[in-house]
């Protein structure tokens, strides 16, 4: 069964017209409410002292002199000149992982998608990446393969008489791309592998037969079918991507365009030790972040929501 | 969206007592963090303090504490540089208590201290003779003092030197004097620069305790500094200009190929494997280069950090332990403090776990013990005679408003010179002109030292 | 036969991609066996006489507690979410509640938020309420970052549930206890597992939040690896033994659960 007829048995399921009377309204908002609560309790409130702190000068090392400043830390967070280079630095980097790893992805899907010997120990060496911790994986990157002198990547450069590469001097974005795309390379081999694994194989097998090559089955039949799970993969990873912050840390910090939102709001809390102003550009990123959500879950919505539009 | 914003209108309703609690509370309320209070002479000191070798060792040596003062225990959490300064942060100046002992930097303990976030270690330290608190280096005295009460006691201590492997900088048919001038220093850079090995490695990994550290030296030996003596930037001028230039050039020409990943630990890498000729940087290095399994172990030279106008250009580091005010465990604490930065603690190094790994820089009776002598011969004598020949009250040319060599002890400066450091960093690597990086950096310094014109 | 050929020859690509892929991994466990000055040496070595230094060293600086604390918040953070999820995923796909799309997306909305600017009040608060470094107040941070995801998952694998037997239940009069644990849970038991990995995992590698709410008797493994970052010295052979040590139990997890990986990552949009 493809994913489509599975949509379909779902949006029947899910908008079954039902006789829902009062007392089970009742009885599925209580089923609801702890969670909301919990979440509520846990990152709302948080938020909302955020949003108090923003209106106060309160600098961590200057503890007698706190007191209400209005909007004056949201009138410097925002004629600082930080925010922008750090939206676009922020979509750049989150926009050229995602892609690379689905089309990495793409690549080891179709090939371990093949029947070949150790399969499945191909397929377990190829997830790890992604279970590494995330810190200790730029660690490795920076020491082990980036480093001029004792990293792999260079040594590679120089066994082949070509240049030395200073990767975060001279490639800064492209460096972290690279560590962070390493990391989510599996992610998308993983989702894009069960699309191709719940291929109706009786398709192929006949677009072979009417004699269309091997590209062409490729582009007209299967990348349409896996179209929902590209989606998946792009949204999911950059959900998770967009607040990335350990690679910026670890091998730029924040030099050569590749300040982050992520990087920035740390940098104004724990090095600027502002908490007001931290506060400010904290509020400032979750609205950016809210409407660029907004656009984003619709389109989540468009492959979650059974009996949506597609 | 709708219900979230629903949601938060709720939240800010329903919880508006504990919001009110979390935002006003001035640091007075303490928690229970598990660090068992004094009852029944049992004591859990927690103490939070920076990943390097010698507290790494003081971690090993803490059980013959423990054994000496039965009932107490002490617990150590060790953290890199810069989540130590956001955990200590965080937790001393919102008064948590978490921790009873902290390790702080030359940089905070001033600032810390006129915020009474500090226990005054004076009074106890003058009083105990075995003590002997004016064996502590003076300059590193000075540093961790505010207001004449030392705030804080120097585990171990630094300046930086010049180091070069001998046998390179003869291949190349250079040599280098006691004090050389930084002039003298890129010349041989450029002669000992070849494909395989570059004349010299710097720190370039931007922050304002990486790049700046050396940087700031640079530029004070070239007559610049941060502030006058009346808290006016002066960033913008043309020794500034000249000292970055100077830093950049050098680099470009002889130096290692990626020094945006570049800071100590790599530039120790790259001298140990023979793949840089010269590095200047902290003087523990030495200690380092000159340990057993060192590849260049007896090759190195060491002199003092080069200079331009001033007489010495050598920084001044100290890690020190401090007490903050919150701690419910003073007395114990303090027993603590004492043990681990007093004469008997070096001599325990030196014979539990070797003496080229005594802690150097904090006492001037370590660089008089002579099984220390023997086994830091290379490097003792010249960091004793650096360490107490910098002046940390004017380093530079002209007088200058704080105590501090390679920074400047306010609390906006380690923004200040981190985002001045990305700047820089940027100009190093090709990134925009040296024009624009120091006149946005001027821009954000005169925001920081407009706040302390009085 | 050229056939034959051709799929030898992209079996052996496979191999040599996924080998490349997998080689900075490989390199970390291997550096974890050399001596440090080995591991930092510019000509790289393959054959080495193995020390497990970086691993004894890792383990007598206390990691064994470290791991300890770190599968007590990871197991507790799951079971919240998990516990949690379970009733708000049935409420928002078979007992039909009206605006499931606003609770949707609540949910997600929170995901969205930068952890960054919400520590310093979180922390602020935790310390009012005397909950700073107390490992089940991490454990109840974790819940909470995860719970979206897993509400998210669980809801999908619960409309997979077939009506008919729901409604079934009902009419043999069962109440909603039973309706939700006798009936739909034992059907979904998967999308629990997949859940319950997705939030192990991301628990497990915290390192942020961890550093800064906990201090010593909660501190977790994460924290305690970034402890050998040195300032003053190499550390790339003892790092990568820790290292290798604090990702085994995810990697084994997710080497033994890849399918309930693959769904959970997807938010079981996969089946």
């Amino acid at each position: 069964m493809s994913v489509r007829e599975l949509d379909a048995v779902e949006a029947k399921v899910a908008t079954e017209p039902r006789r829902v009377n009062k007392k089970e309204l009742w009885s599925a908002r209580g089923l609801l409410l702890p969670a909301v609560i919990f979440l509520i309790l846990l990152t709302q409130v948080p938020f909302v002292v955020t949003i108090v702190y923003s209106s106060l000068k309160w600098n961590l090392l200057y503890p007698n002199d706190r007191g209400f400043t209005g909007f004056d830390n949201y009138k410097s967070a925002l004629t600082s000149g930080d925010l922008w280079p750090s939206i676009v630095a922020t979509v750049l980097i989150t926009a050229f992982s995602v892609i690379l790893s689905v089309l990495i992805g793409m690549l080891f899907a179709i090939l371990l998608d093949r029947d070949f010997r150790g399969r499945a120990i191909a397929r377990t060496l190829m997830i790890t990446p992604f279970l590494v911790m995330p810190a200790a994986a730029s660690l490795i990157w920076k020491y082990s393969m980036f480093d001029t002198n004792i990293g792999i990547l260079n040594w590679l450069s120089r066994a082949l008489h070509l240049p030395v590469v200073s990767w975060s001097t001279e490639h800064p974005m492209l460096s972290v791309v690279i560590v962070l795309t390493w990391q989510f390379t599996p992610f998308m081999m993983l989702i894009l592998l069960a699309g191709l694994q719940g291929q109706d194989k009786g398709i192929l097998e006949a677009a072979q037969v009417d004699g269309a090559g091997t590209w062409r089955t490729f582009t007209w039949i299967t990348l349409p079918h896996l179209r929902m799970y590209i989606e998946i993969g792009v949204l999911l990873g950059a959900v998770i991507i967009l607040q990335v912050f350990d690679p910026i840390a670890i091998l730029t910090k924040g030099t050569g365009g590749t300040k982050t939102l992520a990087y920035l709001l740390y940098e104004r809390a724990f090095i600027g030790l502002d908490v007001g102003q931290a506060a400010a550009y904290g509020v400032v990123t979750v609205i950016l972040t809210i409407i660029v959500a907004t656009v984003a879950l619709r389109t989540l919505f468009k492959v979650f929501m059974a009996g949506g539009s597609r | 969206m709708l219900s979230s914003k629903r949601a938060l209108t709720f939240g800010a309703g329903a919880l508006a007592s504990a919001l009110a609690l979390a935002a006003c509370s001035s640091g007075n309320v303490s928690t229970d963090s598990g660090s068992g209070g004094a009852a029944g002479g049992k004591v859990t000191l927690n103490l939070a303090t920076v990943n390097n070798g010698q507290m790494k060792d003081m971690e090993k040596l803490k059980t013959e504490y423990e054994k000496a003062n039965p009932g107490t225990t002490v617990n150590f959490q060790v953290m890199e540089e810069g989540d130590l300064r956001a955990a200590v942060t965080a937790d001393v100046a919102s008064g948590a208590g978490q921790y009873d002992v902290v390790t702080i930097g030359a940089y905070e303990t001033p600032q810390w201290g006129a915020n009474g976030w500090l226990v005054d270690l004076t009074p106890d330290l003058k009083s105990d003779s075995s003590y002997d608190v004016d064996d502590i280096l003076p300059p590193v005295r000075d540093v961790n003092t505010y207001d004449g009460k030392l705030f804080a006691v120097p585990f171990y201590g630094e300046s930086s030197i010049l180091m070069y492997n001998k046998d390179l900088l003869s291949k190349a048919g250079v040599t280098l004097s006691e004090n050389p001038t930084w002039q003298q220093v890129a010349d041989a850079a450029k002669k000992v620069n070849s494909a395989d090995t570059s004349g010299i490695c710097m720190r370039g990994k931007p922050g304002w305790g990486d790049l700046f550290a050396p940087l700031t030296t640079v530029v004070q030996t070239f007559g610049g500094n941060w502030y006058d003596d009346k808290w006016n930037a002066t960033v913008n001028t043309p020794e500034w200009k000249q000292a970055v230039t100077f830093y950049k050039t050098m680099l470009d020409q002889s130096g290692e190929k990626d020094p945006v990943s570049y800071s100590f630990n790599e530039c120790l890498t790259a001298l140990k494997e023979g793949k840089a000729a010269m590095w200047a940087d902290a003087s523990v290095a030495a200690s380092m280069l000159e340990a057993d399994d060192s590849p260049v172990k007896g090759k190195m030279g060491y002199a003092h950090m080069p200079v331009e106008k001033t007489k010495q250009s050598g920084w001044l580091w100290s890690w020190n332990l401090a007490i903050p005010s919150s701690t419910k465990n003073k007395d114990a604490a303090l027993k603590f403090v004492k043990w681990a930065t007093s004469k008997d603690y070096i001599k325990l190094v030196g014979q539990k776990i070797g003496w080229s790994n005594v802690p150097p820089g904090s006492r001037t009776s370590t660089y008089e013990i002579p099984e220390y002598k023997e086994a830091a011969a290379a490097y003792a004598p010249i960091t004793l005679d650096v360490m107490s020949s910098v002046n940390p009250k004017q380093p530079g040319v002209n007088p200058q408003g704080w105590v501090g060599i390679q920074y400047v002890s306010i609390p906006e400066f380690q923004d200040v010179g981190n985002q001045c450091a990305q700047l820089v960093a940027d100009y190093i690597a090709g990134r925009g002109s040296v024009d624009d990086a120091l006149a946005k950096c001027q821009t954000l310094a005169q925001a920081a030292g407009d706040k302390h014109k009085s | 036969m050229n056939r034959s050929v051709k799929g030898s020859l992209v079996t052996l690509l496979t191999w040599v991609l996924v080998l490349a892929f997998f080689f900075p991994v490989f390199w970390m466990i291997l550096n974890g066996f050399k001596p440090e000055s080995v591991a930092s040496s510019v000509h790289p070595k393959l054959f080495f006489s193995p020390s497990t230094e970086g691993y004894q060293l890792a383990m007598d600086r206390g990691m064994k507690g470290y791991l300890l604390n770190s599968l007590t918040a990871s197991v507790t953070a799951t079971i919240i979410a998990v516990v949690l999820a379970i009733p708000a995923a049935y409420a928002l796909s078979i007992r039909r509640v009206k605006n499931v799309e606003n609770a949707l997306s609540f949910f997600i909305s929170t995901r969205f938020m930068p952890l960054a600017a919400v520590v310093l009040p979180l922390f602020m608060i935790l310390k009012t309420l005397g909950l700073l470094d107390n490992i089940y107040m991490l454990a109840v941070v974790y819940g909470a970052v995860n719970l979206p995801v897993a509400v998210w998952m669980m809801r999908s694998f619960f409309l997979e549930v077939p009506f008919e037997i729901i409604e079934a239940c009902r009419v043999d009069g069962a109440g909603l206890g039973r309706e939700i644990f006798r009936v739909a849970l034992p059907l979904v038991l998967p999308g629990v597992a997949s859940a319950a990995l997705i939030t192990f995992i991301f628990s497990w590698n915290e390192y942020f939040l961890a550093t800064l709410l906990t201090s010593s008797a909660a501190r977790t493994t994460p924290p305690f690896l970034g402890s050998f970052v040195d300032g003053r010295g190499q550390f790339l052979a003892v790092l990568s033994a820790a290292a290798t040590i604090a990702a085994l139990p995810v990697i084994i997890a997710g080497w033994v659960a890849q399918k309930q990986l693959v769904r959970g990552l997807s938010m079981g949009a996969i089946k």
